[in-house]
This record gives C-alpha cells, sequence and structure tokens, in this order.
C-alpha cells in the first residue's frame, strides 16, 4: 500500500508534477475541439458538394478537386500529415498548437465529408423529389429537406470520428506539443516509473471519450424522440 | 359527370422522347392540357406514363422535344424551374411527406421557405387545408403516427398550399391498403368538382371512369388513344387497348 502511495506521490505531486497532465489535457481538448469544428465545416461542405455532383453533375471541377483530397488525406497517416504541416508548409510559422488545430483538421474532413456523404445517400430519392416539386431549390432542399434526416441517421457515425479524433491527437508530440501523451512521457522520463504515468494518461482519454458518448447519446434520443 | 373545361392551354407538349441509355420510354408524345381538365393516364407498367407525368414538372429531363407551361418552355435551360414548380402540384406513389417534420411545418415548409407567405399565413392557410382534407387534429402529428390514407390526403394538402394551377398525380392510391384507397380518392374527386386541373396516373378504372374528363392510354411510349370516358371504355379503337381493357375490366 505504502508504494502505491509513495508512487503516486512521486509521479504527480512531488513538484506539481500533475501540472504536465493538466496542461497536455489543456492542450489536446483545444486541438480536439478546433479541429472538430474544422473538420466539420470542410466535411459538410465537401459531402454536399459531392452529392450535389451525383444527383445533377454540376461542380464538376470541384468535385474531382474534392474526391483527390479525400483520396490523399485518407491514404496517408494522420502523423505524416501533421508533420508536414508543421515542418514543411508552416515551417516559418511558430505556433505549434494551430499548425496541429489545422493538420487535424484537415484530416478529420475528409472522413466527416465520406459519413455526411453517405447519410445524404441514405436518405429516399423521394425525399429530394418532394422538395423540388414543391419549388425549393437544391439548395433549399438540401438544407430543410435532406441534411436534417441524414444527420440523425449519421450521428453515431460522427461521434465515432470525433472520439478518434481525441485519440489521434496524441501523436502532437511528434511536433513538440504538450499535449496529453506527451505529459506523462515527460513525467516518465523525470521519474523513470512507467506505469502510474500511463495509466493516468489512459485514464484521462478514456474519461473524455466516455463523456463525448454520453452526450451524443442524449443528442441521439433527443432527436429520434419527435418521430414517435 | 360534366366539366366545365376552358379553351386555354395550361400545358402542352410536343413530340416529348426520353430515353434512359439506349431504352426510349417516350417516343414522341403530343398532347395539350386545358384548364379544368382532369386527364387520367392509363396503361400497363412500364410503359412510360410516370415517366411522361414526371416530365411535366421536369422531375425527369425530357431527351428531345418541347413542354410548354402556361405559356413558357420548361425545356429551355433559362427558365426558372423552380418558380414553374411552385404552379405545379405533385402527390407522389410514396407519399413522401418529410418524416421529420409535423404535419403543419410539411404544409408549411415550401410557402415560408420560399417567402410566399408569413409564419402566420402558412399556418392558417395549412390549417384550412387540413379541415378540408378531413385531418383538422393532425396538425402537431407526424408523418410516422399516421395510416397511408391519412399520409396521402396530407400530401395532397402539402401541395394544395402552394395553390397550384395544375396537380400531378403520380398512382397516387396504389401505395394504400384496399380500405384507405376510398378517402383519397374521394378527396381528388372534390378536388376536380372545384375545378381544378389534375392529371393522373393510376389503375383505378372507376376513378377514371367517373372522374375524368379525358382518359389517355399509353403504350410503348405514345398515345395509342385519348378520348371521353364513355368513349374510351365503351368504344376502343385501338388494338392493345382493348387487349388491356379486357384483362383488367
Amino acid at each position: 500500500m505504502s508504494t502505491f502511495i509513495s508512487e503516486i506521490y512521486d509521479n504527480f505531486i512531488s513538484e506539481n508534477r500533475f501540472l504536465y497532465l493538466l496542461q497536455g489535457l489543456g492542450n489536446t481538448l483545444l486541438i480536439s475541439l478546433f479541429a472538430v469544428i474544422i473538420g466539420t465545416t470542410i466535411g459538410f461542405l465537401i459531402a454536399v458538394i459531392r452529392a450535389s455532383h451525383d444527383k445533377s453533375g454540376s461542380f464538376k471541377v470541384i468535385n474531382a478537386i474534392c474526391k483527390l483530397y479525400v483520396t490523399i488525406i485518407r491514404g496517408t497517416p494522420t502523423v505524416i500529415q501533421l508533420m508536414i504541416m508543421y515542418y514543411v508548409i508552416f515551417s516559418a510559422v511558430d505556433a505549434k498548437i494551430l499548425v496541429a488545430v489545422l493538420a487535424f483538421g484537415f484530416n478529420s474532413a475528409a472522413y466527416v465529408s465520406e459519413i455526411v456523404r453517405s447519410g445524404i445517400m441514405s436518405v429516399d430519392e423521394g425525399q429530394f423529389e418532394a422538395g423540388r416539386s414543391l419549388g425549393l431549390n437544391s439548395k433549399l432542399t438540401m438544407r430543410f429537406v435532406i441534411l436534417p434526416q441524414a444527420i440523425k441517421n449519421i450521428l453515431p457515425a460522427l461521434a465515432n470520428e470525433f472520439i478518434v479524433l481525441i485519440k489521434e491527437t496524441s501523436v502532437s508530440g511528434y511536433v513538440g506539443i504538450m499535449d496529453l501523451t506527451r505529459g506523462g512521457d515527460v513525467i516518465r522520463s523525470i521519474t523513470y516509473d512507467a506505469l502510474a504515468p500511463l495509466l493516468a494518461v489512459a485514464f484521462i482519454y478514456l474519461t473524455l471519450v466516455v463523456i463525448l458518448s454520453a452526450g451524443v447519446q442524449k443528442l441521439e434520443r433527443r432527436l429520434r424522440s419527435n418521430e414517435r | 359527370m360534366s366539366v366545365n373545361i376552358d379553351n386555354e392551354v395550361l400545358i402542352e407538349v410536343k413530340d416529348l422522347k426520353k430515353a434512359f441509355g439506349k431504352n426510349l420510354v417516350l417516343n414522341g408524345i403530343t398532347t395539350s392540357i386545358h384548364k379544368g381538365e382532369v386527364v387520367a393516364i392509363i396503361g400497363p407498367s412500364g410503359c412510360g406514363k410516370s415517366t411522361f407525368l414526371r416530365s411535366l414538372n421536369l422531375l425527369e429531363e425530357p431527351t428531345d422535344g418541347t413542354i410548354f407551361f402556361e405559356g413558357i418552355d420548361i425545356t429551355d435551360v433559362k427558365t426558372d424551374i423552380n418558380r414553374l414548380r411552385q404552379k405545379i402540384g405533385m402527390v407522389f406513389q410514396q407519399f413522401n411527406l418529410f418524416p421529420h417534420y409535423t404535419i403543419l411545418e410539411n404544409i408549411t415548409l415550401a410557402p415560408i421557405k420560399l417567402g410566399l407567405m408569413t409564419k402566420e399565413q402558412a399556418e392558417k392557410k395549412a390549417k384550412e387545408l387540413l379541415i378540408r382534407v378531413g385531418l383538422p387534429d393532425k396538425e402537431n402529428a407526424y408523418p410516422q403516427m399516421l395510416s397511408g390514407g391519412q399520409k396521402q390526403r396530407i400530401a395532397i394538402a402539402r401541395s394544395l398550399a402552394m395553390n397550384p394551377d395544375v396537380m400531378l398525380f403520380d398512382e397516387p392510391t396504389s401505395a394504400l391498403d384496399p380500405e384507405m384507397v376510398k378517402e383519397v380518392l374521394e378527396l381528388m374527386r372534390e378536388l376536380a368538382k372545384e375545378g381544378m386541373t389534375m392529371v393522373v396516373v393510376t389503375h383505378e378504372m372507376g376513378f377514371a371512369k367517373e372522374v375524368a374528363s379525358r382518359v389517355m392510354f399509353i403504350h410503348d411510349g405514345v398515345i395509342k388513344e385519348e378520348n371521353t370516358p364513355e368513349e374510351f371504355f365503351e368504344n376502343p379503337k385501338d388494338q392493345r387497348l382493348k387487349d388491356f381493357l379486357s384483362k383488367i375490366l
């Protein structure tokens, strides 16, 4: 028992070492939150463009660009994309967090776009026709008829993507960002103790994901309840 | 049944053709639909009758030919089809109500979003329409809670909310349980009586006989015969039509 307490003391209390984890958690949350916002926004945009192209043949050039974008992002590891962003594209910029937000956001956008596109395709063609036959243009039909139904269908998949994104940010240390994973690493390098810091880090990630899942589940239930 | 038919031509179709790939579904249809007419379109499945109907509001884009609606060529790329569709109501076989909106929202969505009415005006009109289709107590229900017949009556109300000049019906009773067919046909009969111009693709020969002012038989992508219901059913001339009628009557 006393070894357990002394381990906790050494790794987290002594010299306020828990602050490494706290600072890391802050950065992980910051990067995840803004990456989700960027990823969702760009992802929806790409999905709507691609779905409109599939339906009516419009946006030929932009559609091709979007397709290429999704292929490249999905075909390369996130950590490589992050390093390219940091060491190549933004090598002159010294704002690590911002670069990470962009890298993870652009990465997530590709996955979100495919999820949203599948949601749009899952809505019955008759819904689109009903909207158009009432005189709504394709934009209004998409916004008020198709997307609300699509979002309801893809909520579980979107939640999954956000969970993956939170955990994916654990490679931020590759460009020297003090994220949650790196915070645990720093403690380990000071105390030469692997177990306690790693378990603590894992536990914090798990807590984040559980909270997120619970939130999404609540939202899902609220969206479904109005159909019964 | 006597119907007042204006001489005013509402829809004029000239040599309409539609191909899906190499499959020619419509092979030159020419006809005109006058204000106040109720045109019933019958024919074997796959004959192109639904495609023809769906061409009239450009849900299917014609391969060739022209369609004039109130004097405007809707096949012209410069025509604002969204504007014209506001005047062409459509009722689908599968109802296609919006499942995520209440009945009231289903009916008011288009008039409000298109800026044709304020929310208050649209809701007032929707409530009147709900009384008219006999479902005044359903305004806060969701489509899922309704029977097929009720859904189709709501779909008709949703179309009527746009004050259309013509209404297209694509097999409106084909997806209904038999006991619900009547309530929908009854409503359509009332609409016809009030002078609504209607084009109805249907398998309901009773409806065609009693309500239509003209019956049209489409086969192999062309109009084989069109006539008043009396002549059409009592005295068919086209051999295909005779065969068809002998099978179903």
